[in-house]
């Protein structure tokens, strides 16, 4: 089976075979890393843009490094000194970026749904890089990559999610693509930020990360969206660290072989303390690696194939 | 094989490719005076056995043995966005420092050329070969770009219409090569 999408939109509506596809390829990406010249040709001539309206350092940065060494002409479109601040409109912004000629464009916006009306709009390849509380497919992707290479597979595996799942567009790709690939996966937070009905997207929940922390196989500890909270959803940031912040002490009561991941940035010392980021379990920079052979592998994917005539020997 | 061919004639039998690779082997041998700095490199998919073969024949002729890789050539295509349906990207294997070896491409079917193109842009950007070889189990003409093999199992004088299948236990279950037809 070969993939047909133009668009990734998240991990909702990607078949198991096709999240599989991804990380197959990405992981023959990851070849690259370990030579002196990191440049493959594959998307010569393909032009990508970047447009974030919500600030992000690691994921444009992987989009740019992604797109540049598989050679593609990568343009970073800064919202705030664009058009976008004359007032012109999603849509028209999106629709130029399109006239100029880009081929693909990864885009990260606050309102849930943008990319799936981008991409309905337009031609050129459009790639989710998180929108709104919905989906961020490719941290998902890379942290079902980074689950996979330390885990070896997915069938019956414990997976704690815990923090913020409300507003976290992490945790619902995490969700996504978890369940498709066989996980169990248990949403652990305050219970004002685990929304409500959750359990439909078949986790369990919990609200004592005590309970769950020693029978768990992996923890992806979630950043505490301090610019997206509301007043009065938890009392106060250092109650939060104390019942669910990922320090040592808890590590200690973990499975030896935990695996912990964390999407980044982390506010330090309040979800997770500086030696759980530096414990050996912990997979952080290797998330961050990751990150670039999954978006080189999505770009790779969405880009290729037009025609019809298959080429045989 | 594709259930889209009809097969035509059995041009190779896993006699004749035993016969091929062991004639290859020592040609190998003839013409690198030996086999100081000589590696082999399979192009995924049925080029990577093949360079496996070729290495272990070279191995009984001269009782050591040679580095064998695995190159996957998907990302140097330069027909991407012209085939329909996406070709899986392999990962590439080659275990030792390609400067300095007389490295030898070895692939199943020699046609446009346009695999060995990308092949050598993917052994340079790993590093600089004294000198390039090609070995290839059939060529069967129809050359798109001015490359030809060094060494050849069979060359197979075919119509643009056929289809080369080689068959490898490895890969296939069965060990031949055969002349199809796309049967629409």
């Amino acid at each position: 089976m070969r993939w047909k999408r133009k668009d990734l939109m998240g991990l909702e509506e990607l078949e198991p075979w096709e999240i599989e596809l991804v990380l197959d390829t990405a992981e023959a990406c990851k070849g690259i890393f370990s030579r002196d010249i990191k440049k493959l040709p594959t998307l010569r001539g393909k032009t990508m843009v970047n447009i974030f309206y919500e600030p992000s350092t690691r994921t444009r940065t992987s989009f740019e490094v992604a797109g540049k060494w598989m050679s593609a002409d990568v343009i970073n479109v800064s919202v705030n000194t664009s058009s976008v601040r004359k007032g012109e409109s999603l849509r028209d912004t999106l629709k130029t970026i399109q006239a100029v000629g880009a081929d693909v464009v990864a885009i990260r916006h606050s309102a849930a749904g943008v990319p799936h009306m981008l991409g309905k709009m337009l031609d050129i390849s459009v790639i989710n890089a998180g929108d709104g509380a919905h989906e961020h497919p490719t941290q998902g992707l890379l942290d079902l990559l980074t689950i996979r290479e330390k885990k070896g597979s997915f069938e019956g595996l414990k997976v704690a999610i815990v923090g913020d799942i409300s507003h976290s567009r992490v945790a619902k790709s995490n969700i996504w693509g978890l369940k498709k690939l066989g996980a169990e996966v248990t949403v652990i937070g305050p219970s004002t930020l685990i929304p409500f009905g959750i359990e439909d997207m078949g986790v369990k929940v919990s609200y004592d990360l005590d309970e769950v922390i020693h029978e768990v196989d992996v923890v992806n500890v979630l950043r505490l969206q301090l610019e997206r909270q509301r007043k009065g959803l938890f009392p106060t940031v250092r109650e939060y660290s104390k019942l669910y912040g990922i320090n040592r002490d808890r590590l200690k009561r973990a499975k030896e072989d935990l695996l912990i991941l964390h999407p980044g940035p982390a506010n330090l010392g309040i979800e997770i303390t500086q030696d759980a980021c530096d414990d050996p379990r912990a997979a952080i920079t290797e998330q961050v690696t990751n990150g670039v052979a999954v978006r080189m592998a999505v770009l790779y994917l969405v880009l290729g194939g037009v025609s019809d005539n298959e080429l045989i020997n | 094989m594709k259930s889209n061919l009809k097969e035509k004639t059995v041009i190779m039998d896993a006699d004749g490719m035993r016969r091929a690779l062991s004639r290859i082997a020592h040609e190998i041998i003839e013409e690198n005076q030996g086999i100081e700095d000589v590696v082999l490199v399979g192009i995924r998919t049925r080029g990577a056995p093949l360079a496996q073969r070729l290495a272990e024949n070279i191995e009984r002729i001269e009782g050591r043995k040679i580095p064998v890789g695995i190159l996957d050539i998907t990302l140097y295509r330069d027909d991407l966005t012209t085939i329909a349906r996406q070709p899986l990207v392999g990962k590439t294997e080659i275990p030792f420092d390609v400067t300095g070896t007389k490295l030898i491409l070895v692939d199943d079917v020699l046609y446009t050329g346009r695999t060995i193109r990308a092949a050598l842009d993917g052994v340079i950007d790993l590093g600089r070969p004294k000198r390039v070889q090609l070995a290839v189990l059939i060529d069967r003409g129809h050359r798109e770009l001015p490359i030809r093999a060094d060494y050849v199992g069979k060359n197979v004088p075919t119509s643009r219409k056929e289809v080369i299948v080689v068959e490898l236990k490895e890969i296939d279950g069965d060990e031949r090569v055969i002349i199809a037809e796309k049967a629409n």
